[in-house]
């Protein structure tokens, strides 16, 4: 196995790896800060491209490209409150207000840092146990995978405002979008109107970018245009606070990273999922859950580190059996096969250090993260010198731009506009926005999930329990939920968060 | 000779020339109706490579998902049919039309080519009490409708359809075996080895990690003749006696009423595409099947597919028009 490694590393160190890598480490960084453009698309765009590559460095321009793509998808949300993809729109929220108050660095440097550990902890894991662990992943069906998206759904109620009875409500709509379309198991067209356009749903992303960023364009918009420019306050060197927060935090770094690996081994969950669930559980178990969406860095430390750690849970599935854990390692698996090395428990016997080649470029990615991504904070932290009023038409232009090319689609165009109005009525009225995201994505999978059980055990809702993994998860489920409608029940009532433009 | 004639004559000339000029004259689109990244829009993009280079112009693959399909099909419907908009249509569009998911058929579109055919599988758990595709078949018979589930498809796929078609060749309900609906064969696999369902219509290549990983076994391949890379797995024939095929296939189509000297140039460039050594090696290792039938021979493989499954659907009770 030494052995194996050492090749695998001469194989790593190889300069046109090398420049592969690093190549592919700037493309993720700058397509990742492009709302839009998720780290599923910078992955796909990237596979004609690999078509001329030998094994080692096609395998690791796709593992640096989605790396850096989810680290760097912070940047926009960060300081537009324009999430660069999915999994970074679940505390958004926090590192917008760290932006308003003028720290923006110091948001960044957390997205930064968690995500580099959390990249690395998964990574270890992968490396320790990935026969193990994927032979364990395969007892989970449709059962088991339901009670995990009814936790992820429980925890929406943590992540919204301080007044569940909104969050449960803005929940709801997200589910009730969800609806849209014939994407459901029974591939039945349902409130489409029949429009060719409807049949896809509505999709995530145009809507995901209208209802944060179209949403503070137009609270701008309203604004008599006083709000004074940030003030981005003079900072010590982003590294070494860092290593306070880690020392202050280190439970909720253990945890996300963990949390994260698990939902990346899941099918059909990915980086997304693997914030979102962080977020909740760092609320929930937090001493101050009262800070969480005001600037506090708790939320964004378990959540950056678990989207991270999610990327290399996934491949423990999709190198053993074939089975992707998320979308971008659904990519991989097609340019595994291209370049010989088909996935599958022969691939640790036939290619070992091609498969040791992959666990090194994880953590050459990961560890080369923090000069680039560095930089590249240093350099798009400048984009909140612009003047606010000139910024935020670019970022309408950028939304635009995004909602179009994710879908080659007019259609999403005016879906990112409707979700932004829609968006700017419920935050106006206290009702986070959070949750209706959540549950936009994670409604498909809960019906998929539900009906396919029911399929299995011929309709009989035992067949949700008798299982015991699924026995378990779902003890865990409803005694988490139970337990916060009691606590909120006897707990005093919170002050109410305040709205981004009373800041 | 007027120098107003001369002019009138250099324009008809001109206006000819450009009629005649040869097509294509700007950049092609390819709309592949699937997501980036899938099996789909890997084969679409390298048809798309080699066509770029046969015609000389570039073409752009556009990825139009949604709607299981049905969007992206559409689009190539509506396409205006000048050439300088053609779609990698798939097995799913001869079934729209029967579901009432799209109001149109197959003759909607100009057949250019077909470049691939997976056949489907019939895959068990590699703890199945089946140990060959007779004994299967006859468990299915005995059991009530709805005993047995499969997945790794949408109900109504191709995979689906190819199924149900072998069940019915035995006089079999084909209804007896029930789909736990999924998006793509891998879900479906992890459902098998989870002990969901029983079994998994997917292509041989699609189980391969399963199989090697021996979680997964293959009672019969629903094609004419054996897979080159899995040489054990007996054919439908082989196993009871009977022929049959079925299974998905892509294949490259342009909305109707294309001209005649576009269509053939289409042709002509995909014939040499699809049967070049690079196409086809790509094929192999992504474990692709390969079939290739031009023009009119697709327009009749259209027309076939399209007939039976109509039959298959109605016999499914997914048939929701006649």
């Amino acid at each position: 196995m030494l052995d194996a490694y050492v090749t695998a590393l001469g194989m790593v160190l190889d300069p046109y790896v090398l420049a592969v890598i690093t190549a592919s480490a700037i493309y993720g960084l700058v397509v990742g800060c492009i709302p839009g453009l998720s780290a599923t698309m910078a992955t796909a765009l990237l596979v004609p491209l690999t078509f001329f590559m030998p094994p080692v460095p096609a395998i690791a321009a796709i593992v640096t490209t989605s790396t850096m793509a989810i680290f760097s998808g912070d940047i926009p949300g960060c300081l537009l409150r324009i999430p660069g993809t999915p999994a970074s729109a679940a505390y958004v929220d926090d590192s917008y207000q760290m932006t308003l108050r003028g720290e923006p660095e110091l948001a960044l440097g957390i997205g930064l840092w968690f995500s580099v550990l959390g990249g690395l902890f998964g990574t270890a894991v992968m490396m320790a146990a990935s026969p193990a662990i994927a032979d364990f992943a395969l007892g989970f069906g449709s059962v088991e995978f339901f009670w995990i998206v009814m936790l992820g759904l429980g925890g929406a109620v943590f992540i919204g405002s301080s007044t569940p009875l909104k969050a449960c409500i803005a929940l709801l709509i997200g589910l009730m979008i969800s609806l849209v379309g014939m994407n459901n198991p029974a591939g039945q067209p349902r409130f489409t109107f029949d429009s060719t356009e409807m049949l896809g749903g509505v999709s995530l992303i145009p809507m995901m970018v209208g209802m944060f960023a179209c949403s503070e364009v137009m609270r701008h918009m309203i604004s008599d245009g006083s709000a004074p420019q940030i003030v981005i306050k003079k900072m010590g060197p982003i590294f070494a606070n860092m290593w306070r927060l880690t020392k202050q935090y280190p439970w909720q770094l253990i945890r996300g990273s963990a949390l994260g690996t698990v939902v990346g081994i899941q099918p059909g969950s990915g980086a997304d999922m693997a914030a979102w669930m962080s977020y909740a559980m760092s609320k929930r178990f937090s001493k101050t859950p009262e800070k969480f969406g005001t600037g506090h860095p708790e939320g964004l430390i378990e959540a950056g580190a678990s989207n991270n750690s999610s990327l290399a849970g996934a491949w423990i599935p999709a190198l053993v059996f074939g089975i992707p854990g998320d979308s971008i390692t659904a990519i991989a698996i097609g340019v595994l096969m291209m370049k010989n090395m088909a996935p599958g428990p022969t691939i640790f016997v036939n290619n070992p250090e091609n498969v040791y080649a992959l666990f090194l470029v994880f953590v050459i990615a990961n560890l080369l993260m923090l000069p680039l991504g560095w930089a590249i904070i240093k350099v798009a932290s400048r984009v909140l010198q612009v003047p606010r009023r000139i910024l935020m038409p670019i970022i309408l232009l950028f939304a635009i731009v995004g909602s179009y090319a994710i879908n080659n689609s007019l259609f999403d165009v005016g879906l990112m506009l409707a979700f932004g109005a829609l968006a700017f009525v419920l935050e106006e009225n206290g009702f986070p926005v959070a949750p209706v995201i959540l549950g936009v994505v994670l409604g498909p999978l809960l019906e998929e999930y539900f009906i396919n059980s029911m399929i299995k055990s011929d309709g009989s809702l035992i067949g949700l329990v008798n299982r015991p993994i699924a026995a378990v998860l779902a003890a865990v489920t409803v005694g988490i939920i139970a337990w916060t409608i009691i606590a909120s029940l006897r707990a005093p009532k919170d002050p109410a968060r305040p709205m981004p433009q009373d800041l | 000779m007027t120098f107003k004639t001369l002019m009138l004559a250099a324009a008809m000339t001109a206006t000819s020339l450009a009629a005649s000029a040869a097509w294509p004259e700007r950049p092609v689109t390819l709309i592949v109706p699937w997501a980036a990244g899938g099996g789909t829009d890997a084969v679409a993009r390298i048809l798309a490579a080699g066509l770029e280079k046969e015609l000389g112009k570039p073409v752009n693959v556009v990825n139009r998902t949604g709607g299981g399909g049905v969007v992206g099909h559409t689009e190539i419907v509506n396409a205006k049919p000048d050439g300088y908009t053609i779609g990698l249509a798939t097995a799913e569009v001869t079934t729209f039309y029967w579901s009432n998911t799209a109001p149109f058929t197959y003759e909607k579109l100009t057949p250019l080519a077909l470049v691939n055919f997976d056949s489907a599988a019939f895959n068990v758990a590699s703890n199945s009490p089946w140990a060959n595709l007779r004994v299967a078949l006859d468990d299915i018979r005995k059991q009530p409708v709805g005993h047995f589930k499969m997945s790794g498809m949408a109900a109504g796929a191709a995979y689906h359809l190819a199924f149900a078609g072998l069940l019915q060749l035995e006089g079999i309900d084909p209804k007896s075996v029930v789909v736990v609906p999924s998006q793509g064969a891998a879900p479906g696999f992890q459902e098998l080895a989870s002990g969901g369902v029983q079994i998994v219509p997917s292509s041989l290549p699609e189980g391969k990690p399963m199989i090697d990983a021996g979680r997964v076994k293959s009672l019969a391949v629903l094609s004419k003749e054996r897979i080159s890379a899995f040489p054990s797995v007996p054919t439908v024939k082989d196993a009871i006696g009977k022929e049959y095929e079925g299974g998905t296939w892509r294949g490259l189509a342009a909305p109707a009423n294309l001209p005649a000297e576009v269509t053939a140039r289409l042709v002509e460039a995909t014939d040499k595409v699809a049967n070049s050594d690079p196409y086809k090696s790509f094929l192999a290792e992504r474990g692709f099947g390969y079939a290739f039938a031009k023009g009119p021979a697709f327009g009749s493989f259209l027309a076939e597919q399209h007939k039976r499954n109509g039959e298959i659907m109605g016999a499914l009770g997914l048939r929701l028009r006649q």
